[in-house]
Order: structure tokens, then sequence, then C-alpha cells
């Protein structure tokens, strides 16, 4: 297969339409433009529907309702707009449709900036809207992996019935790096069970939220729970680079895993005995493997990178759970680190 | 082999675009790659530039820190980015706007009038590539049979008639430099 240059924002669009996605609903905001941009041109390319909606609310209950109707549907934003999308990624949990949804994360609270970062972590980790759910988060550190993780993102949103967030930032949507696409996938046309399609003498299909009565509540959240324990099980990702003989032990990931690579590359040519582990699943968290490394006699330290106030930090520690000291680094406002940064926070030995 | 370039100079001089080039050449030559653009509220006449990494080697961090390279064609780009080529390092300066000389003793600085060279062609939007001309000259990065399959992408078929002036500007660029 040939390589093609692409900015990550397109090779995700690329990838989607690949994927079998022929809906996309979405508002503008930088730095993730040139998605709904590449899809106003590429949708009635295919025979997809390319809508602008004139909202983010909007557009999120349009893709429940594509979703509602067994399409593979996706949206796309960056944090403020994902922030007013909560309340439909909330119902579209609780009514179990399968969608991807992109954030392009940028510096927040607020408006924020428009540069690179991660601070909507616990947003999408935690589940971000109301109630009781999960959704998969996959964090891409390279434009090839995130047109890769694109095309698994649909796959496991139809797999788990649960909208999955590709997790990226103003730095993987806006550079340019070779890629190889997959081949184009045929539109599927065996609809899921749930979907509402029209009644055609079936039984009737109700997609909804509303529980009324509080233990069908509880029978769906328990249902969702279960669910959740099968993704945990099933879909964990997470990247050991140099870690074999690690006594130090950075954890980062999307674009800061890249600057942490290369701390690690420049460290081992010190003498230091350091390794980075890259969760590519957000949610579910690695935390088995990190406890494992953690657990080694050999390791004596856990050094987070990220560009925020340390919000993976918190689940790192969990998994570490006070076996060795973990350190932070965190660039904030848009900031990206540097690996001398790093290098810095080896040497000191703390 | 890896190299760390920043180009920069005001938007519409061709910045992103040189950059792009430089990035697909690479692809062509079998390299790893990524170009990585500032992005902002840049406009025409704002500030504009870019990384590019250039490697046998799969690419850690895209961002460059310290540069092998830099293409400067304005002044503010110059007073920005000159401390970040590191010692030995190229810069390459266009002359027809940059009014001063660079002030570091331990790199290479080239002088390029590429703006007047372009227009000496027939052809203002071209000085990029007088620049083009004048850093593979000096770097030897790709080849020019490279640089001519780069350019027939990024131009593409309806502006193939402006391949010959393109290489006539980085054919005047290396000239310069020689």
């Amino acid at each position: 297969m040939e390589k093609q240059l692409l900015k990550g924002n397109e090779a995700i669009s690329e990838a989607a339409v690949r994927a079998g996605c022929r809906f996309y609903f979405g508002y503008p905001i930088t730095p993730q433009n040139q998605i709904p941009e590449y899809m106003s041109k590429r949708m009635p390319e295919v025979d997809g529907c390319f809508l602008q909606a004139e909202s983010e609310v909007a557009a999120i209950n349009m893709v429940y309702g594509a979703g509602g109707s067994g399409a593979r549907v996706m949206t796309s934003s960056s944090s403020p707009g994902i922030s007013l999308k909560q309340e439909g990624i909330s119902y579209i949990a609780a009514a179990e449709i399968p969608c991807v949804i992109v954030n392009m994360v940028r510096g927040g609270p607020g408006l924020g900036s428009i540069q690179p970062s991660q601070g909507d972590y616990f947003q999408s980790t935690r589940g971000g809207g109301h109630g009781d759910y999960r959704h998969i988060v996959l964090a891409p550190a390279t434009v090839q992996e995130a047109v890769d993780l694109v095309h698994l993102a649909f796959d496991l949103a139809d797999k788990y019935r649960m909208p999955v967030i590709i997790f990226g930032d103003g730095m993987i949507g806006q550079m340019m790096e070779p890629v190889e696409l997959p081949p184009m996938q045929e539109v599927r046309t065996e609809f899921p069970d749930f979907a509402t399609t029209g009644k055609r003498g079936k039984d009737r299909r109700v997609i909804n939220s509303l529980y009324i009565e509080t233990y069908q509540l509880e029978e769906l959240i328990n249902r969702l729970k279960s669910r959740y324990e099968q993704v945990e099980k099933n879909e964990t990702m997470c990247e050991e680079y140099m870690t074999e003989d690690a006594e130090i032990i950075l954890t980062a990931f999307g674009t800061v895993s890249r600057i942490a690579k290369n701390a690690v590359k420049q460290a081992r040519e010190m003498g230091f005995k350091v390794g980075l582990l890259r969760p590519v699943t957000l949610w579910p968290f690695p935390t088995k493997i990190m406890a494992s490394y953690a657990n080694k006699d050999s390791v004596k330290r856990f050094i987070d990178i990220e560009m925020n106030d340390g919000q993976m930090l918190e689940d790192v520690k969990l998994a570490v759970n006070g076996a060795v000291k973990v350190d932070f680094i965190g660039k904030l406002g848009g900031i990206i680190p540097t690996p001398d940064e790093i290098i810095e926070m080896i040497k000191e030995d703390k | 082999m890896l190299e760390e370039l920043i180009i920069a100079g005001f938007g519409g001089q061709g910045v992103l675009r040189l950059g792009q080039l430089i990035a697909y050449a690479g692809m062509v030559d079998g390299k790893e790659v990524s170009w990585l653009p500032s992005y902002g509220p840049e406009m025409r006449g704002g500030t504009a530039n870019c990384n590019i990494m250039y490697s046998d080697a799969p690419i850690g961090s895209p961002i460059v820190t310290s540069a092998t390279a830099l293409i400067t064609l304005n002044g503010p780009a110059t007073d920005k980015f000159e401390n970040t080529v590191r010692k030995g390092g190229d810069i390459f300066v266009n002359s027809s706007i940059v009014e001063r000389k660079i002030e570091r003793q331990d790199v290479n600085a080239y002088y390029i009038p590429a703006n007047d060279i372009a227009i000496k062609l027939g052809n203002a939007r071209i000085m990029n590539m007088v620049m083009l001309g004048a850093y593979l000259e000096k770097t030897n990065l790709f080849s020019v049979d490279i640089a001519e399959k780069a350019l027939r992408h990024v131009l593409g078929a309806s502006k193939e008639k402006l391949i010959p002036v393109n290489l006539d500007a980085m054919k005047e660029g290396a000239k310069y430099v020689k």
C-alpha cells in the first residue's frame, strides 16, 4: 500500500470513511477544523451525509439518532465543544448506542487556548456527562496510530454498544506524517438488532434513556457494569517501551509519550535505566500492567508526564498503590514539555 | 541521520508549503518524516513556522528543540529562531528581507537574496524555492530528482506548467551559494 503524507485530522477523517462511517455531524472549532472540512467534501463522494449542525448539542443528538438507526456515525470537536456534547454522550451511553467521537484536546478551562493539551483526561475517562457510565478512550501518539485506532474505535463501539472517544490533541491533529490507510470497507447492510430501521412486521424497537422505575435503571447500570468489566478484561492496551530492565518508569500518553521516548533514549545513553509505559487505552486504564512494574524489585521510581496538572497521575498512583514513589511533570495551558525537562527530573535522585 | 529543520517567516511566503514539500520528498526518498506547523490566529502577513524531522529511524518527538538547520525568511523569524540552531548548524537567510547578519559565530550562515532572484526569474512567489535550492546545495538532504517528484505531487496536475520555473528557482538558489 502506498503511503500518503496527511495531517492527523485528514487521516482520521479518511480512516473513518474507510471504516464504513457514512454520517458525520459536527460544528467548527480549532484545532480540529480539517475534520469537518474533509468530511464536507468526502461524504458526498461516498453517498454519505455531512451536516454542519447549528451547535455541538444538535450535532451529538444527530449522532444519537443515526447511531440508533444502526449506522456508523462520527462527530468531532475540541474541548469546549466536547463539554457541550456531554449531555448527549450520557444519553447515548444510557441508550447503549455505538458511535465514535474525536476530541482534539486544547487548553482549558473555559475557552482556554487553541494549543495542544491533555486537560480533558478526567472528563473523558470518568464519563464526562452525568450518571454512572464509562466509555472507551483511545489515545493515539502518531498519525498512523490515529488511523489504526479510528478503525478499531468503530469496531469496539459496535461490539460493546458504547461511545468510543479518540483522545488526540492539537499537535496530533495538525501535524503531517506518512500513513498507510486501510482498504475501503463495505458499508453494512445488515443492521444490529437494536436499530430502529422501521417496524416492517418486526417487534417494536424503542431506544430510550428514561427509566422511571428505579429497579429498571439499576438493571441497566448493572448491565453496563458487566459490559465495562468485559471491556477492561479484553481491550486494555499499553505500550511497554524499554521497560524490561528499567529502574525508572516514565508514564505518558499521546503527544507527550513521543517526547518521553526521546528522553528514554537520551537517558539510556547517559547510563540511566529508564523505560516508558504508554497507555493506548486511557479507559480501560492499564492498571494491572503498571502495578506489575511497580511491584518489581528493580523498579525504584515512576515519573508521570502530562500536559495538564496531574490527571492521569491519579490513575498511575492508584495502580502503583504506594509501592514506589511517583513524581510528576505537568505542563499547563498548551505548553509541550521538552526531553530536557524530563532528563532533569530523571537526574534528580529523589 | 536526523535532520531537524525549522522554516520560519511571514504567512504568505510559502513557509508551510516549503516544509510540506521537504517532508513529502523525504517520504518519496524512503525516510521517516514529520511536519508540524505553528498554528494559531495566524494569517497572511502574520508569523508562520514549521518543524520538519527527516530521519532514517522512526521519529520520536516531532518538535525541533535543537535545529540542525534554519531557513529564515524575515527579520522577526531570524530573531526568534537564531538561538535554536545547534552548534555547527546551518542558517539560510533570505537577505532580500532580513537586514541584519547572523550574530552567532558557531554556525554556518548563508545569505541568499531570494526575493530578488525570484523577481528576476519573473515570479516573486517562487522565493521559497530559491531558498530550497540553496539549502539542498549545502546539505544534500535529497536529490533534485526527488525534489522534482515531490513538486509534481504538491503542485498537482493543474499546476504542472509551473514546474520548470520552480526548478529554475532551485538552480539559481544553489548557484548563489556554490
